[in-house]
């Protein structure tokens, strides 16, 4: 076992309560996180999948952007200045992904951008955010007062029954459709809901003041639907769904091209758009947009049982020549039983059915360029 | 008559004359959690004390099964390729990994007993 100093380690509002639930404790992104709980990540994968799982992720940063002139689409077009995403168009009540990008194209963080009508609402990741507010402060503050939500809990619920489970607490939360967040009273307490997650599945992000945050966890594991989740589950689930893992899927070294992540990008943003371009690194954005990148990441499904991991070397050919690639994200799924991965490859290499093979502890394993997510996603649209 | 001892990597071997049935212990299975894959080595090939002899895989991460002691392994269990999650169920039983012929029993010496084992994970 790796030894931490568990003095120098941040805690979430729900620290106690993960220790009294027997969460192993691990550090994470400079926290004491929960990477499981008794039930153990294969169980609690498994769970998420069937029932529903309670995460606590309030290591990530809030922020929001209110805007001087007091008009959102001012602070929506400010924001624009740092992501390729058309953030105007988010309409009052809904939500965005994004990517905060770097003066070469690469990817600096990926957050989401909700609308909250007068203000906009922002979850970047706990790795990242010291680095984003500075940023956000550095570009922005002409513009909008940028407040740090310090004094906030994030717990997300995921899985087909969460929307049972958040309805017992929250009348409004089975009419949101994904992506729609707001301002909701949830068992009492004011906080703000998102239909979104990490998982795949259908579920809840739910923005509490860290204060009221342990009683409305607690509320929620009162339902015999509803099981804590680690983080070790937390990452095979997102990995089977294929989203990114920043600094290890996406980084400064990584365009939204290269990384499949165009979807993020809107139209009104590339090339001919009504306000395409502006944002750091645009011209390397958009000339991969309009040329193609010479690599892309990709799924990526063994043949065998055995893991490919993060940091394996891909190669064309089951022996000799140079490595063409590398993976990023891997692991054992285990929803589909098998290992799953996702890595970068030539983009000649990158169709579905490609075959390549990952170098693990010597030996070349065959591997095929597979479609993402790897499980269907079901998000209630 | 069969003794059990221990390596501080966590590894048991049940020996029995001068075969060494190898295994990782339930100590090691609680710190690796859900066990989804295992590789053994071939059968005939000679180990040497402390190389590593096979690979245990949990969801989370992939682990060295080191060679307690030098000698050829004799036999490799085929279920437990077929079912790793033998490893969290029955660590110290269904779930060994391979049989080795013990080359030289000296190097048993540095090995502990059950009692020391249980010390050193405590």
């Amino acid at each position: 076992m790796l030894a931490h100093d568990q003095d120098s380690l941040k805690r979430t509002p729900l620290y106690d309560l993960h220790v009294s639930l027997g969460g192993k404790m691990v550090p994470f992104a400079g926290y004491d996180m929960p990477v499981q709980y008794p039930a153990g990540v294969l169980k609690e994968h498994l769970h998420t999948r069937a029932s529903a799982g309670l995460f606590d992720v309030s290591h990530m940063g809030q922020l929001r952007l209110l805007p001087k002139s007091g008009k959102v689409e001012d602070a929506a077009r400010a924001l624009e200045r740092l992501v390729p995403q058309d953030i105007v168009a988010i309409a009052p009540g809904r939500q965005r992904y994004a990517q905060f990008t770097n003066a070469d194209g690469g990817i600096l963080d990926d957050l989401m951008v909700a609308n909250f009508g007068d203000h906009l609402f922002l979850v970047v990741n706990a790795a990242c955010k010291a680095e984003d507010e500075a940023h956000l402060r550095a570009n922005l503050s002409g513009d909008c007062v940028i407040e740090s939500l310090a004094d906030r809990a994030l717990i997300a619920l995921q899985g087909p029954k969460a929307e049972a489970a958040l309805a017992k607490l929250c009348a409004a939360a089975p009419a949101m459709k994904f992506m729609d967040a707001g301002p909701q009273e949830v068992a009492g307490i004011k906080c703000f809901v998102s239909r979104s997650g990490y998982t795949g599945e259908d579920g809840f992000e739910i923005s509490v003041p860290a204060a009221d945050a342990e009683r409305l966890a607690k509320t929620l594991l009162e339902n015999p639907d509803v099981l804590p989740i680690g983080l070790g589950a937390r990452d095979s689930l997102r990995l089977e769904a294929g989203l990114c893992l920043y600094g290890h899927d996406i980084d400064t070294a990584t365009t939204p091209v290269e990384a499949a992540l165009e979807w993020s990008v809107q139209k009104s943003r590339r090339s001919g758009g009504a306000r395409a371009g502006g944002f750091p690194g645009a011209e390397k954005i958009l000339a991969h947009f309009d040329n193609g990148a010479s690599r892309r990441r990709v799924g990526l499904r063994a043949e065998g049982r055995a893991p490919v991991r993060e940091g394996a070397l891909l190669f064309a050919n089951d022996a000799g020549g140079e490595p063409i690639g590398q993976v990023t994200s891997g692991g054992f799924g285990p929803s589909l039983n098998a290992p799953v991965a996702m890595g970068y490859v030539p983009t000649n290499l990158s169709a579905l059915g490609t075959k390549l093979f990952a170098e693990v502890r010597g030996q070349r394993l065959p591997l095929t360029v597979a479609a993402m997510p790897f499980v269907k996603n079901t998000y209630k649209r | 008559m069969t003794t059990t001892l221990y390596t501080s990597d966590h590894e048991w071997l049940a020996i029995d004359g001068d075969i060494a049935t190898v295994g990782i212990t339930d100590y090691a299975q609680q710190q690796l959690g859900d066990v989804v894959f295992v590789e053994l080595p071939k059968v005939g090939r000679t180990l040497k004390k402390a190389e590593a002899a096979a690979v245990v895989e949990s969801v989370k991460a992939a682990s060295d099964v080191y060679a307690p002691v030098t000698g050829e392994v004799l036999e490799t269990n085929a279920e437990l390729v077929a079912e790793p999650a033998l490893v969290n169920s029955d660590a110290q039983g269904k779930a060994w990994f391979f049989k080795i012929k013990i080359a030289d029993k000296s190097e048993l010496g540095g090995l502990m007993d059950e009692a020391a084992y249980k010390a050193h994970t405590a």
